[in-house]
């Protein structure tokens, strides 16, 4: 068995921490670029005890699991993920943010992804995943595909943004596609204590 | 200017009566088949008491992001069924509606259609909301014809989202502009 599970090849997936991870966040929803890549609800400074409330109120239910991103090289708390769970338990929503702006574009965001996938496919048993990412987010949009992600619609004209309308870009995996891009072999002994996590559970586009 | 936003001709809009509505709606709740039409969460039969603790919850939200009717016949003031808008998003004019015809020898006399056209003016003309989006399922081939006839198009796909009777079905979700409702009722 592989019980790496919160563990990718940049980041691992923890508890969020109210205390400390708050102050942190704070910093982050000042930035008002992130903030709209975030989310798109109105955007207005949040306090440190805000942002505790919301860490303190999510995040211990089954069906709403949330995890604090950080660096594997050096525990750096960069973002947050989490999933909610509709209550068949067929499918998962999935959100991420990247706060720490240093962290953008390289790669952090694709890898947490792949470990949360994982989670969903491997822990969860949940038969699909889907996401909603605005249009203007296309550094994100090219994650998601990276990670196996499908377009599977467009909810047009849905956002007012910087004097003009985007739209709201839905995006799915179902357990087959992720099956069917991650090299995992079907069956595991005793012996392979030289796994490479990569190849394990772990997603690879056909081809890479 | 239309002054009437409530009353359609064979329908009204109005508000939930706990004495009145409580034992209608607790009683759709017991039809597997409306409640498979309506929502892909798992059915769940609820009696009156649920029913009033639920609107209840809703009125606490009501009036913010969240306007919702009943729906009632001219003739007699009997309850046909309900309508929401829900997570309204006011600052790029999008909501999200569901509706429902409680019996079935209420459904194909056109009271869903007249409260549709009602919910629209009620969202584009009182609301000032930018689109509507609505959901259904790969299996409920009646809401998809309903939505494409009063003018939403097919906008998601999301593929095998829900489970019923030993197999996977999509989630499809429609949206229509208020330009596409003005342009057609022109």
């Amino acid at each position: 068995m592989d019980n790496r599970l919160f563990t990718g090849e940049l980041t691992k997936l923890t508890a969020c921490n109210p205390e400390s991870d708050a102050k942190i966040m704070e910093v982050w929803h000042r930035d008002t670029e992130f903030f709209r890549l975030a989310y798109g609800r109105i955007a207005q400074p949040w306090s440190v005890e805000h942002i505790k409330k919301r860490i303190e109120n999510h995040g211990g239910e089954v069906n709403e699991p949330v995890f604090a991103i950080r660096t594997l090289a050096d525990d750096k708390l960069i973002g947050q993920i989490g999933l909610w769970i509709e209550p068949s338990q067929v499918e998962g929503f999935v959100w991420i943010l990247i706060g720490e702006r240093d962290y953008w574009g390289r790669g952090f965001g694709t890898d947490a992804m792949r470990v949360l996938l994982r989670y969903a496919f491997r822990e969860l048993n949940l038969h699909r995943v889907v996401l909603r990412v605005f249009a203007f987010n296309t550094r994100a949009i090219r994650s998601y595909e990276k990670v196996g992600y499908v377009h599977e619609g467009r909810v047009r004209n849905a956002l007012n943004r910087m004097g003009q309308r985007w739209d709201e870009v839905w995006m799915g995996i179902t357990r087959s596609d992720w099956e069917r891009q991650s090299a995992a072999p079907k069956n595991r002994g005793e012996n392979n204590d030289e796994y490479d996590n990569r190849s394990a559970g772990y997603i690879k586009p056909v081809g890479a | 200017m239309i002054l009437q936003l409530f009353e359609g001709e064979k329908i009204r809009f109005a508000a939930f009566d706990a004495d009145k509505d409580a034992e209608a709606l607790s009683k759709w709740t017991h039809d597997p088949e409306y409640m498979r039409l309506l929502s892909p969460d798992p059915a769940r039969p609820l009696a009156p008491f649920h029913i009033k603790k639920r609107f209840e919850e809703m009125e606490k939200e009501a009036g913010r992001d969240f306007y919702y009717f009943v729906i009632r016949a001219r003739e007699d003031d009997r309850a046909l069924g309900f309508t929401h808008l829900r997570w309204i998003e006011w600052n790029h004019g999008n909501a999200h509606f569901d509706m429902g015809i409680g019996s079935a020898s209420d459904r194909g006399k056109g009271y869903g259609s007249e409260a549709l056209q009602m919910l629209f003016r009620y969202a584009f003309e009182e609301l000032n909301l930018y689109r509507l989006t609505g959901h259904t399922m790969e299996y409920n081939t009646g809401a998809q014809k309903f939505l494409l006839k009063h003018g939403f198009q097919l906008e998601v796909r999301r593929r095998e989202a829900l489970q019923r009777e030993g197999r996977y079905w999509d989630g499809l979700t429609y949206g229509i502009l208020a330009d596409e409702w003005a342009n057609a009722n022109r």
